[in-house]
């Protein structure tokens, strides 16, 4: 009896284990950053080369921080979202142009449309490095007194929007 | 044939394993300290985009980003505490190959030593059950028919 009962337990393990890994993404890495004040910075803003767009001027609202680029292909599939939450003037969306030509960007913008606030030009990365960014798009939500509540790592999906993120806005915004 | 083949794929593992030639920017002016601080670090980093690769080993746009940070660091005279320091508040434990013991981490530290202890078992209990299987106790009066039977046999071909 035993002879058939092992191989069936290490069998069962086995199975249970696979159903829980598979389903983890190793790519979702737990960021450091959660609950942490948003690194400060200033860069020039994408529209507006002359003009600086930073985290001084953002404290006293809640708010989401997308990063994108005109090279990524992922954040085409989450545009039209973006687009689509902008629209309904929730929150406000900041863009973080990451390591993109100011032209194509632009381009990109009047391609897709813009639902970003202000986009700041991180032109070298530095403040994409900051925030600990290694897979566009990713998004962050920050709260009135500039601390990180969420980041979400790929491409937005309304299910996300709707049930993950709008959620904690809501509750940050009343907060 | 089989040999050939062992050696060759010997020799594939041997000659991939020295490999560094993604590093650049490794200008220190001459500093072999720094440099080799440098080569230290930059093989302990994890890049988060191609995560099975050290920063070192990855070609990624990341990977040369950090490499260039950790270069800065070092030329700016931060400590290799400092720099990982600058990593960890960055992306966390995970872009260390060599993570720090806590309680998150310790299955990761000693669940490979609970595997082996587990195999030690697995492997002691079926020797033992192999070896008591070997010598099965025989009755005096078959090894006698035995004995009878091949006496036989040893007659008939004399």
């Amino acid at each position: 009896m035993l002879r058939y009962l092992i191989p069936l337990g290490i069998f069962l393990v086995l199975v249970i284990f696979f159903a829980v890994g598979l389903q983890l993404d190793p790519r979702e890495v737990p960021s450091p950053l959660i609950d942490k004040p948003a690194p400060a910075f200033e860069v020039a803003q994408l529209h507006r080369p002359e003009a600086r767009i930073g985290t001084d001027q953002l404290r006293g609202q809640v708010w989401l921080l997308n990063v994108w680029a005109s090279w990524c292909v992922a954040c085409r599939s989450e545009h039209p979202h973006l687009v689509e939450l902008s629209r309904q003037k929730l929150v406000p969306i900041y863009g973080l142009n990451y390591k993109d030509e100011r032209a194509d960007a632009l381009r990109w913008l009047q391609q897709f449309g813009d639902p970003y606030t202000v986009s700041a030009h991180d032109l070298d990365g530095r403040v994409g490095l900051d925030y600990g960014v290694y897979g566009v798009p990713e998004t962050f939500l920050i709260d009135r007194d500039g601390v990180i509540r969420h980041k979400h790592i790929g491409p937005l999906n309304p299910d996300i929007i709707n049930n993950t993120i709008m959620p904690m806005v809501r509750q940050l915004q009343q907060g | 044939m089989k040999k050939l083949t062992a050696i060759l794929l010997g020799l594939c593992l041997l000659s991939g394993a020295p490999v560094q030639a993604a590093v650049d920017l490794t200008d220190f002016d001459g500093d072999t300290v720094l440099e080799e601080r440098y080569h230290k670090l930059v093989t302990e980093l994890r890049c988060l985009v191609c995560q099975n690769q050290t920063i070192a080993d990855s070609n990624a746009d990341l990977a040369k980003d950090l490499r260039r940070e950790v270069r800065d660091m070092l030329v700016g005279g931060k400590t290799d505490e400092q720099i990982k320091e600058f990593m960890l508040a960055r992306y966390g434990d995970f872009v260390l190959y060599r993570p720090p013991v806590k309680t998150t981490t310790v299955p990761l530290w000693i669940g490979p030593f609970v595997l082996l202890a587990i195999g030690l078992v697995v492997v002691a209990v079926m020797v033992r059950r192999r070896s008591r299987q070997a010598q099965p106790e025989m009755r005096s009066e078959d090894v006698e028919r035995a004995r009878k039977l091949l006496d036989e046999n040893q007659e008939q071909q004399s």
